[in-house]
């Protein structure tokens, strides 16, 4: 035994030595490279404008520290601040401060150039102020999220006597339906997450672990949802974990939109709010669905609300004033894996359920009915 | 550093500026502030987001520019000594009594700071861009010893009166990298000329930095009708004495490779004549040899504020080719002679610019101090 440990340590050692030797001696990654320019990579993470200019949030990543010689702004150079100055570690942030006279409801372009010549260039598609983070404006956006999560909810919630007095006949139907509307939401959920890996920084690894958490997420809840229920998810408790999906894709909704007026990309407020109310409204009826037949009590109702709705509002917050595409990412990942595992369980009980019908004309036309609404509603949304 | 650029009065205005705060536009209804100033622009109060001088009084170019400073020791040029840094050669009389002007001109890669902390990896004439200001009479017979120490092959090409084996482009006067060759030929026409790489791919040898002024100053015996405008023309004569020249070569630099400059200069340091403007004895005339070599761009231009000048189009005329215009534009390789005066003047800072607005944000502007004195 002794003499195994013995001789796994050696061989340790002996690669150890030897690669360091080859490294220090040979000098591959050298002979490769040659004297090749660094490779330096600079992501803008967030945008302010306010009445003293630009500010911007700045992630550098490359294999020497990256520093920044000028910037230009719409074309010229423009004198900046940055805090803390000097080069920029890999993966570390530095803010900005252009005194740049940006024109409300204008596009700018900031191009921001390293002591090697490359340019990154990031554009602010619509300057509009950023909204400081004082009382009025998180009673706005807090009003905002309530528009957009809550209430289209709650509308869809409404529609729960009718679908009893339509009793089990439609059930098939109405939770196709349902797995319809997360199917789609599950697609736009990973899209939007893919908008946002784009956006982070590379080094970050964000899209690798965008894929991971969704999946982690999934198994995660599935764990947790079947824990003391023998196996079996119906009822309220289906209900409950729709809701969840939901709310969470809701919170990543939230970001998205919040990030959108930092970043002076929404331009009709009017037309957004109209558009996820459409929007949600399926969501709403996806969440009573399961529930059907089931008699839930009162409370239920306005607590499945809140859960899918609710989560909106922290979202805009947290997207105007905090957050970063990283976060964001990260976000849409743990929404994606949360309505994955409801599709799966809402499949499995439509299968157990109603065993031969999978195939039916009520699942399969809920089903298309569920993604079509959704896709259609969507046109509304002008994001 | 000038009024408009200097960083203390930046920073205070900007820390100064009111920090009112903004609601939430799409949501309230209410537009950004700033918007709702321009009538009280006189007497009104100071209005947030606009930058003003520790007077107060308005000035939209505090933080234009570039940031920081050019180290021109490291960079082994300054642009200001290359306004003025002729080079006459090394002179000496052919057995046929004529005179023979001998340079030695070497190619050198250097990475260069064209704009505080921006690095860009030149190809350069003696270390540096535009190269030497070779400056000969017309006649002279001129013999550069061309040494290539760069990377690449090299040539240089003049625009002047030569044969064909003294073109210098491919096959005609390349070198290769260590190799040497001598261009020889006369100084003709007389004018403001330059000379550059014409290796292939030209585009790339010229926008690396290889390029020079090529200055064939008039003969005034060969011009008796305009003796006294030839001999203010001829360096070393009392008449040229009266005149301040300088050399003034339009460049860019493209520093990403994407076949657009990010830099446009004159002698390649962005805002070099901003940062210290060029003083001028406000009663001695200005000469100024103007050549552009900038890539990418079809044209490059020279506007002067406040004042007119005559252009004297290559240079190879002694009556202007356009007069009292403040304006002209050149093609690429296409040169001229300037000539104005500020006797008129009062002292002051008077503008000079590419009148591409979009060259002249990206570095290419400049000043004229104008003042009584120059020490």
């Amino acid at each position: 035994m002794s003499r195994a440990r013995l001789l796994a340590f050696l061989g340790v050692a002996l690669l150890v030595v030897a690669t360091g030797w080859a490294m220090w001696w040979l000098r591959p990654v050298e002979r490769l490279a040659g004297d090749a320019p660094p490779v330096e990579e600079i992501v803008v993470e967030r945008t302010e404008l306010d009445d003293e200019g630009i500010l911007l949030t700045l992630r550098a990543d490359g294999s020497e520290p990256v520093r920044i010689a000028q910037i230009q702004v719409d074309g010229a150079y423009w004198r900046f601040e940055q805090n803390p100055p000097g080069p920029i570690g890999r993966l570390q942030t530095v803010q900005v401060r252009i005194p740049y006279p940006w024109e409300p409801g204008a596009l700018h372009r900031i191009l921001i150039i390293t002591q090697t010549g490359l340019s990154f260039e990031h554009v602010v598609e619509v300057a509009l102020p950023t909204p400081a983070p004082g009382a009025m404006e998180f009673a706005a956006l807090g009003l905002l999220g309530v528009m957009i999560g809550v209430v289209p909810v709650a509308i869809g919630m409404l529609s729960y006597p009718l679908l009893i007095r339509w009793g089990q006949r439609g059930l098939p139907y109405l939770l196709a339906l349902t797995v319809g509307l997360l199917l789609f939401l599950l697609f736009d959920t990973l899209d939007e997450g893919f908008e946002f890996v784009a956006l982070a920084p590379p080094g970050l690894g964000a899209g690798t672990l965008f894929g991971l958490l969704t999946l982690l997420t999934t198994g995660i809840l599935l764990f947790v949802g079947r824990w003391g229920a023998g196996g079996t998810l119906e009822g309220v408790r289906l209900a409950t974990f729709v809701a969840l999906g939901i709310g969470l894709h809701n919170f990543g909704e939230g970001l998205a939109v919040g990030a959108a007026f930092t970043a002076g990309e929404v331009a009709l407020a009017g037309f957004l709010i109209l558009g996820f109310t459409l929007h949600n409204l399926t969501e709403g009826v996806g969440i009573v669905a399961p529930m059907i037949g089931r008699g839930p009590r009162a409370w239920v109702f306005p607590a499945l609300l809140l859960l899918a709705g609710l989560p909106t509002v922290p979202g805009a917050w947290l997207g105007a004033f905090a957050v970063t595409p990283f976060w964001v990412a990260v976000c849409f990942a743990i929404a994606a894996g949360a309505i994955l595992q409801v599709v799966i369980e809402i499949t499995l009980y439509l299968l157990r359920r109603y065993e031969a019908a999978y195939a039916s004309p009520a699942v399969l036309s809920g089903l298309a009915t569920g993604v079509g609404i959704m896709y259609a509603t969507a046109l509304f949304v002008p994001l | 550093m000038v009024w408009w650029r200097q960083p203390h009065l930046l920073r205070r205005t900007f820390l100064l500026a009111g920090s009112g705060s903004i609601l939430l536009g799409a949501l309230t209804g209410r537009g950004a502030r700033g918007r709702e100033d321009a009538p009280a622009a006189v007497h009104g109060p100071k209005i947030a987001g606009l930058p003003r001088d520790s007077s107060g009084v308005v000035n939209s170019g505090l933080a234009f520019g570039t940031r920081g400073e050019v180290d021109h020791a490291a960079n082994g040029f300054d642009p200001h000594a290359l306004l003025t840094d002729f080079d006459y050669g090394t002179v000496s009389r052919l057995p046929d009594g004529r005179r023979l002007r001998e340079y030695e001109v070497v190619v050198v890669d250097k990475t260069i700071e064209i704009a505080p902390g921006l690095y860009f990896p030149a190809w350069t004439y003696n270390g540096r861009v535009p190269g030497p200001t070779l400056r000969a009479v017309e006649g002279d017979r001129i013999r550069i010893r061309f040494v290539n120490g760069g990377s690449m092959p090299h040539t240089m090409h003049f625009h002047g009166i030569h044969s064909a084996r003294m073109d210098g482009i491919p096959g005609a006067g390349e070198a290769a990298p260590g190799e040497t060759f001598v261009y020889e030929f006369d100084a003709l026409p007389f004018g403001c000329h330059l000379y550059h790489c014409h290796s292939m791919p030209v585009k790339r040898h010229i926008h690396r930095g290889l390029y020079g002024a090529f200055i064939v100053d008039p003969d005034p015996e060969r011009h008796p009708d305009q003796r006294e405008v030839a001999l203010s023309r001829l360096a070393g004569t009392e008449e040229n004495a009266r005149w301040q020249e300088f050399v003034m070569v339009m460049n860019g630099f493209d520093t990403n490779f994407d076949e657009e400059n990010e830099i446009y200069a004159v002698n390649t340091v962005a805002f070099a004549y901003a940062d210290k403007p060029i003083p001028i004895e406000r009663k001695r005339p200005v000469r100024i040899y103007l050549i552009n070599v900038t890539e990418f761009d079809p044209v490059n231009s020279f506007h002067l504020h406040g004042n007119f000048f005559d252009y004297y189009d290559h240079g190879t005329t002694l009556t202007p080719t356009l007069r009292t215009v403040d304006t002209i534009m050149q093609c690429q390789a296409q040169r001229g002679i300037l000539e104005f005066t500020f006797q008129d003047h009062e002292p002051g800072l008077y503008m000079f610019h590419a009148h591409q607005s979009e060259f002249t944000e990206l570095g290419w502007m400049g000043f004229f101090d104008v003042r009584e004195q120059v020490a």
